[in-house]
């Protein structure tokens, strides 16, 4: 049987390198706004208050961003793949404990961290099985086991709390330390998302989480892991909740049932602020780190400018609208801006 | 199964005795095929006979319910279409498989990377590895572009460059040239030969029985998922191979009645959507079936949607028995006495996880209520009249839609609509993807509704069927009406220039 056939654009045309420079133009584009408004606000607030970037105002903010950068480069990878972890909250608050509970019984440090991080995977593995061999919307299995999850810590927890002076000196010390302004928990949140950002660059099974967010049936057909890739992108995701519960500890000193309570809702703002766009295979753990950065900046940004800090839930929710509308028209410039140069060669 | 040779190379590939069920569809019977080294194969059939899902048992996605798959002469299991790749396997897909967000050179090597130390990818390899491929191509893509925005053309250069890369013994390509132009096609024409040349096996796909003639040495029909012959193309005529495939003469499968069209139904005064077409004018009478032909993507179903409402309408006129609709209101075009039956029956023509019964029902919502309440045994007898008239074939009529095969479910969304008893029936591609029988009884339906006089506008992508069913094609090229042919004059040739522009109106 015949089909017609439509005349599309011939192939070979050179002024396709324009199309491809406003594309990477407006991808790049994305890390640069987030950190030029951050830039910004810091530069106003430090011109209203000189006291904000003082060592000690350096140290408050970057000390606040580091666990939910850490959360958030989890969350990104998982977004990535088009799918969501809702359980982190969950995850970081019973890690958190766990740990602590240990170090109140005299533990070793390491091994405190080592045992958050260890919980976070197994519960990271338990929402990629769920994911991945239910075939069920992210969104509801993963918002399944935050429940779960704090279901649990609630019932181990109970009324129980712990508090710094039931820690080691030394794990208090290193959370709240640092080299002069940087603290020492910023710097493993910078090197594990460095490596992390190294590793979706850099290898396979980094690229193939992109493809498979991209196009999930031509993964299948590119013969890509899908479930594998899935379920290591949750056990990730999983681990540094784990951990960022180890450093809450290490900065707060205080964890209850309660703790990370709501957590993931903050976590996946900065994400998708960050420029993760959520229906996968595209931003970069960067962004979400900036984004990460630019939400607790304002928590600090609004008191020392003498804002009630009433007004930063509300602050967040519109940063997050304007990212959602800013992806949605930068998409659609961008596909009507091809569609006219594949018109004009046609 | 014939043996086609003793004494020539042994196959590459073969298939021997696959059946493959989903459900209750039996989409392959007892299927055979062999392909052998440097030979271009072609698979011929209908739609819905079982095609796509050989190819993909072929590509490793489907794994037979019965049957072999041999390579090399040896069994193999394919796990997944990583397995069949490995095996030197390529599928050029009807609809290109790529990664939007990904760049040119990720798409081609996603899953086979060039690596460096430590096993990360080696990225300016890749590139160049890229760059050298589109040169043999004769193709200038800049590898760092993401797939995103690419045209079909372009999208098909990116999947051979794929199979190129590496290597592959056996190239399936499944419909590679319905979107091409010309030229490009002869571009694709001259890669496949050179493959061919270099000992590669081909199995080729194609609507276009001339290029199967063109390029291909012999060929394997199948018809309703069974394998009727494999043999060698020299000597066919294209009426062979036709009467293959439909098992039947056309002047069965086109049950065209002559009717004297009657008053003016439908008219369409230049109708237009900025951007999307220009312009339109026609009528449709009663008794009369219309054809409307075009390329895909010229316009036609745009055109459906604006004189049904569903989407408004920038300037123009839409009049039905000679009364103006309002734009953008399907509800009035409804109560007009317009149907339209869409062309992606899962998507917009049904909801799969409801009753036949309430399927045809969702039409009548009006006609079966009772003081503000559903009458559901007037919305079932209804339901049943229309199922048995258009001899659906289902188990109860309380089954949902999603187990009927393709054709029964076309001829739900048609009683569907045939229950509102319209006076104007737009149908677009209606017997896409559905089986020979069924579509004989749908253009006999169709048929039959144009004696009764309703106007049937019939938008279709399949040149036959517009032949053999319109009264009168009316043919769109890039949004605008470029030829109204009346029966007597339209031919393949006459269609076809209209569609491709190359006459003026």
């Amino acid at each position: 049987m015949t089909v017609l056939s439509p005349d599309p654009a011939p192939v070979a045309e050179a002024p396709k390198a324009g199309a491809t420079r406003l594309v990477d133009r407006v991808f790049k584009m994305r890390e640069l706004a987030i950190l030029a408004v951050f830039l910004v606000m810091t530069a106003v607030t430090q011109a209203g208050n000189s006291e904000f970037l003082s060592e000690q105002g350096v140290k408050d903010l970057l000390l606040n961003a580091t666990i939910l950068v850490l959360v958030a480069t989890g969350q990104a990878l998982v977004v990535i793949t088009r799918n969501v972890d809702l359980s982190v909250g969950s995850t970081l608050g019973i890690s958190a404990f766990a740990a602590g509970l240990y170090l109140q019984d005299g533990g070793s440090p390491v091994v405190a961290v080592a045992l958050a991080v260890l919980l976070g995977i197994g519960f990271g593995l338990l929402n990629g099985l769920l994911v991945s061999l239910g075939q069920v919307p992210a969104l509801v299995v993963t918002l399944g086991t935050l429940y779960i999850i704090r279901g649990v810590d609630s019932i181990w927890v109970g009324s129980r709390q712990i508090t710094a002076a039931d820690l080691p000196g030394g794990f208090v010390d290193f959370g709240s330390g640092g080299v002069s302004a940087v603290p020492y928990l910023a710097l493993i949140a910078l090197a594990v998302l460095v490596a992390t950002a190294y590793y979706l660059r850099h290898f396979g099974g980094g690229r193939e989480l992109y493809a498979l967010g991209s196009n999930p049936e031509a993964a299948r057909l590119a013969g890509i892991p899908v479930r594998k890739r899935i379920l290591a992108a949750y056990t990730f995701c999983g681990a540094l909740a784990g951990l960022a519960g180890a450093m809450y500890l290490a900065r707060f000193g205080n964890v209850d049932s309660g703790t990370g309570s709501g957590y993931e809702l903050t976590v996946v703002s900065a994400v998708v602020v960050g420029g993760v766009v959520f229906t996968g295979g595209s931003g970069s753990v960067y962004g979400a780190a900036l984004g990460a950065l630019l939400l607790t900046s304002i928590n600090s940004v609004l008191p020392a400018l003498g804002v009630s800090s009433v007004w930063v839930l509300a602050i967040n929710g519109v940063l997050l609208v304007l990212a959602i509308a800013v992806d949605r028209i930068v998409a659609l410039r961008v596909a009507t801006a091809l569609k006219k140069r594949n018109a004009r060669h046609a | 199964m014939t043996h086609p040779s003793d004494t020539g190379p042994a196959p590459v590939l073969a298939l021997k005795g696959i059946s493959k069920s989903f459900g209750a569809v039996r989409a392959l019977r007892d299927v055979s095929l062999e392909l052998f080294p440097g030979e271009v194969h072609a698979l011929a059939g209908e739609n819905g006979a079982g095609k796509s899902t050989l190819i993909k048992t072929l590509a490793g996605v489907h794994r037979p319910d019965a049957g072999q798959v041999l390579l090399d002469g040896g069994p193999v299991v394919f796990h997944g279409p990583g397995d069949a790749r490995d095996a030197g396997i390529a599928v050029i897909y009807q609809e290109p498989t790529l990664f939007p967000d990904l760049s040119i050179a990720e798409n081609i090597f996603m899953g086979r990377r060039p690596r460096r130390s430590l096993r990360r990818i080696d990225h300016k390899a890749t590139r160049d590895a890229t760059t050298a491929l589109m040169k043999r191509l004769g193709v200038e893509l800049d590898p760092d572009r993401p797939a995103r925005g690419l045209s079909i053309a372009d999208q098909q250069i990116v999947e051979i460059a794929k199979a190129l890369s590496f290597d592959a013994r056996v190239l399936i390509m499944d419909e590679p040239t319905a979107a091409l132009t010309n030229s490009e096609v002869t571009r694709l024409f001259g890669v496949v030969r050179a493959l061919r040349d270099q000992g590669a096996a081909v199995l080729f796909i194609s609507h276009r029985l001339e290029e199967i003639f063109e390029i291909c040495r012999r060929v394997t029909t199948l018809r309703d998922g069974a394998w009727i012959a494999s043999e060698p193309l020299d000597g066919m005529t294209e009426d062979d191979l036709v009467r293959r495939m439909v098992g039947r003469d056309l002047a069965e499968l086109y049950p065209k009645q002559d009717v004297t069209p009657g008053e003016v139904a439908l008219s369409v005064r230049r109708l237009t959507r900025e951007g999307v077409f220009t312009d339109v004018s026609f009528d449709v009478r009663r008794g009369e079936i219309v054809g409307l032909a075009g390329l895909v993507g010229a316009g036609r179903t745009e055109v459906a949607r604006a004189v049904f409402g569903i989407d408004r309408r920038d300037a123009g006129e839409v009049e039905v028995d000679g009364r103006s609709l309002p734009n953008g209101a399907p509800s009035a075009a409804m109560a007009a006495g317009l149907a339209l039956v869409p062309e992606d029956r899962r998507a917009q023509g049904l909801v799969m996880d409801m009753s036949i019964e309430r399927n045809i029902g969702l039409t009548g919502l009006g006609a079966t209520v009772k003081a503000g309440l559903m009458d559901r045994g007037a919305e079932r007898s209804r339901s049943l009249d229309w199922a048995v008239r258009l001899r659906v074939k289902y188990a109860r009529i309380a089954d949902t839609v999603n187990t009927l095969s393709g054709g029964n479910q076309q001829k739900v969304v048609l009683a569907k609509w045939l229950a509102t008893r319209p006076k104007v029936l737009i149908v677009d591609e209606p017997t896409r993807g559905i089986d020979v029988g069924t579509k004989a009884e749908v253009h006999r339906l169709l048929s039959q509704l144009a004696a009764d006089g309703v106007a049937v506008l019939m938008i279709s992508s399949d040149l036959p069927e517009i032949l053999g069913m319109a009264d009168r094609v009316l043919v769109m090229h890039e949004g605008r009406l470029t030829a109204e042919i009346p029966r007597t004059d339209a031919t393949e040739e006459t269609v076809m220039a209209a569609a491709t522009g190359r006459t003026a109106a």
